[in-house]
């Protein structure tokens, strides 16, 4: 039965190996779950899975697998008895609910097909480790779409004791299981890193001690000199608001991954096309900008260039003063680009749309122009040419 | 042996299973989480618990997986060699034992922490699987191979600065820590400040988590925060009346314990600590 949890955990996209697989039967075996469902689940959590982002995953698979396994199964090999049946229902049903069940033909051809169909189950699953299906359409079992359905699992926990830990969902915020890991994303930023002799460690300086070794005539005098160090220095300018919400979470997950690598990072928000004002907490977008020329004259040419943005707008938003959507621009939006541009030699524009359909949309056109074919996809591989242009 | 929590540090009971897992099973365990949630205490907890010795191993960003095992003091045995000290001819007065080493030595079987790996080089990790997995190093220079008297009890804390290879995440067992409900945090509090008025920690609570609420943080109050802030305001006899009006009128009292950057400051006073009084923003 284990097993089987097992490969729904693998069809489930969480990378549980054998390994740890075998880990968790050798707990099992110590008793190390003490004979309880939620110690069960706590145990295989922490054997199986090995990063908060695949929690919630895993919750909704324990969930689904073992469903009504804290229920006595053994009740189900023998007959089971009607008036069982019924107290549950009663206990389940609310009066809406039990007026529905005219609809399957009434109390008794209810009772009869959830009679048959329990049966059933426990002999196909020899005693099986789940009860009646889950998420179907199914007149019986939780989650189902069916409004005529009898809420059996997840009934049972709500009455026994609120709701089970696994059925809380509470890492659902941390999943992020999307093509673009933060992983991918270091591993294309690493490109970024060049070296130069600024601050870091000691490193032995094996010429220097051998001059300064035969100065002193033979006794050993070490000399030291600093480690290179990674002195990137990265100036992110992030499109947020309107077209670009659908891409946010991406861009959000490519800038956690710079922040780790770069010592210098700085970054900036406009709204689809950078003009003569930038921000840098969304939430105080309308009160608390900064003059671009600032941000120019802030950052040394040193700095690399970021643009991330999806550059569909109108084409007049870039062109035309008095183009932009949210104010009064006295100087087109090309117009500080080009500034941009000249200020920062080293520089790229990273878009989420894809790239066939560049194409298609003017104003990409126009801003690929712009940055002289420095534009490049939000994807491994556009990550990759964009930090080799970088660098 | 069990670890059942201790009288100043309430496990959960993930935690408590996690603990007990690599305790009987003789693996690391690997503990995430945010910043001050405990990470680091639970270590000391751990060992405080089962009467065992703590080796505490802090990672830094240049920390190689051999300064664990043992170092070769080269330079030393040169100096001795051209000063013409009789130490010279022994090559074991020049290894210098490393923490995981230390840890082996201990007859009753310590609890080694391995503090912020992620910190380390991407490789850190690698470099000590198989020493982690058999409990034993080979010394080369002395041809001698050292084995742990007893298996320690290994910890491992990581921040998510950087990603764990998969080999080594798959010999660790795993625990998160998440961020305490507002239910374990009156626990927790009652721990370390027995003594403080239910109503003042009441309020002091709805600040802190309103606070924590306030989007754009760069450094989110975290439990070790809130105890600190809680022991200055009993220290300065702040009532939960003031924490409650400086909360409506801005600024929680002594914020300084809560909020350490001066850009977090600016965005909780623009808008406030109470979920209701905010204004409108975006994502």
């Amino acid at each position: 039965m284990l097993v089987d949890f097992f490969f729904e955990l693998r069809r489930a996209r969480v990378p549980a190996t054998l390994r740890e697989y075998l880990t968790l039967l050798e707990a099992l075996d110590a008793d190390l779950h003490g004979w309880s469902l939620e110690g069960l689940y706590h145990l295989s959590r922490a054997a199986l899975v090995k990063d908060e982002r695949f929690f919630d995953r895993f919750d909704q698979v324990f969930a689904h697998h073992f469903k009504g396994a804290e229920m006595d199964l053994d009740a189900f090999e023998v007959d089971v008895p009607e008036e069982w049946l019924r107290k549950m229902a009663e206990r389940f049903l609310t009066e809406e609910e039990k007026a529905l069940i005219e609809s399957l033909g009434g109390w008794e051809k209810l009772m009869e097909t959830l009679r048959e169909r329990l049966r059933e189950q426990s002999e196909r699953h020899q005693g099986g480790s789940r009860w009646i299906g889950t998420a179907g359409t199914s007149p019986f079992g939780a989650f189902g779409f069916n409004p005529e359905g009898v809420r059996i699992g997840q009934g049972m926990s709500r009455h026994r004791r609120a709701v089970k830990v696994w059925e809380r969902r509470e890492y659902r915020d941390l999943d992020d299981g999307v093509e673009l890991g933060t992983r991918k994303m270091n591993v294309a930023l690493r490109r970024l890193r060049s070296f130069t002799r600024e601050g870091g460690d000691l490193l032995l300086d094996v010429d220097g001690t051998v001059r300064a070794t035969a100065d002193n005539a033979g006794w050993l005098d070490l000399r030291w000199e600093r480690e290179r160090h990674n002195r990137v220095k990265v100036l992110l300018l992030l499109d947020v608001g309107g077209s670009m919400d659908d891409h946010v979470r991406d861009v959000e997950r490519l800038f956690s991954a710079c922040r780790a690598e770069f010592k210098h990072l700085e970054h900036w928000y406009f709204h689809n096309c950078p003009y003569e004002f930038l921000w840098k907490h969304n939430s105080l977008r309308f009160s608390e900008r900064t003059s671009t020329w600032d941000v120019l004259h802030r950052y040394g040419r040193d700095y690399r260039l970021i643009f991330v943005g999806d550059a569909s707008m109108s084409p007049y938003e870039i062109v035309m003063p008095g183009g932009a959507v949210e104010h009064w621009n006295e100087e087109p939006g090309i117009v500080w680009m080009r500034r941009l541009l000249d200020a920062y030699p080293s520089a790229v524009w990273l878009n989420p749309v894809r790239r066939r359909a560049w194409d298609y949309v003017e104003s990409i056109g126009i801003l690929r122009d712009v940055v002289e074919e420095r534009m490049f996809p939000l994807t491994l591989t556009g990550l990759d040419e964009a930090m080799r242009s970088l660098s | 042996m069990r670890f059942e929590g201790t009288d100043t540090y309430i496990a959960t009971d993930d935690l408590m299973v996690a603990v007990n897992a690599a305790l009987a099973l003789e693996r690391p365990l690997l503990v995430k989480g945010e910043p001050g949630t405990g990470k680091t205490v639970l270590a000391e907890e751990v060992a405080g618990a089962l009467g065992k010795r703590l080796v505490t191993w802090h990672v830094k960003s240049t920390t190689k997986a051999q300064q664990g095992l043992y170092e070769y003091d080269a330079v030393a045995r040169l100096r001795d060699g051209q000063l013409g000290d009789a130490r010279v001819n022994d090559i074991r007065n020049y290894i210098v034992k490393g923490k995981l080493w230390e840890t082996f030595e201990d007859p009753h079987g310590a609890v080694l922490l391995i503090d912020e790996i992620d910190k380390a080089d991407i490789e850190f990790p690698n470099d000590l699987l198989l020493e982690l997995d058999r409990m034993e190093f080979f010394v080369y220079e002395t041809k001698e191979t050292v084995r742990a008297l007893r298996r320690p009890l290994v910890l491992i804390t990581s921040n998510n600065e950087k990603e764990l290879p998969d080999a080594f995440l798959r010999r660790c067992f795993f625990h998160y820590i998440r961020f305490p409900d507002p239910e374990t945090m009156r626990r927790i509090v009652a721990v370390h400040h027995p003594r403080l008025r239910e109503r003042l920690v009441e309020s002091a609570l709805r600040v802190f988590y309103g606070l924590r609420d306030v989007p754009g943080l760069k450094k989110r109050p975290s439990t070790s925060e809130l105890l600190d802030w809680l022991k200055v305001l009993e220290a300065e006899g702040v009532t939960d009346e003031d924490v409650e009006r400086a909360a409506t009128s801005g600024m929680p009292p002594l914020f300084g314990a809560l909020l350490k950057s001066e850009e977090d400051v600016q965005a909780v006073r623009h808008v406030g600590t109470r979920p209701g009084q905010r204004r409108g923003h975006g994502r």
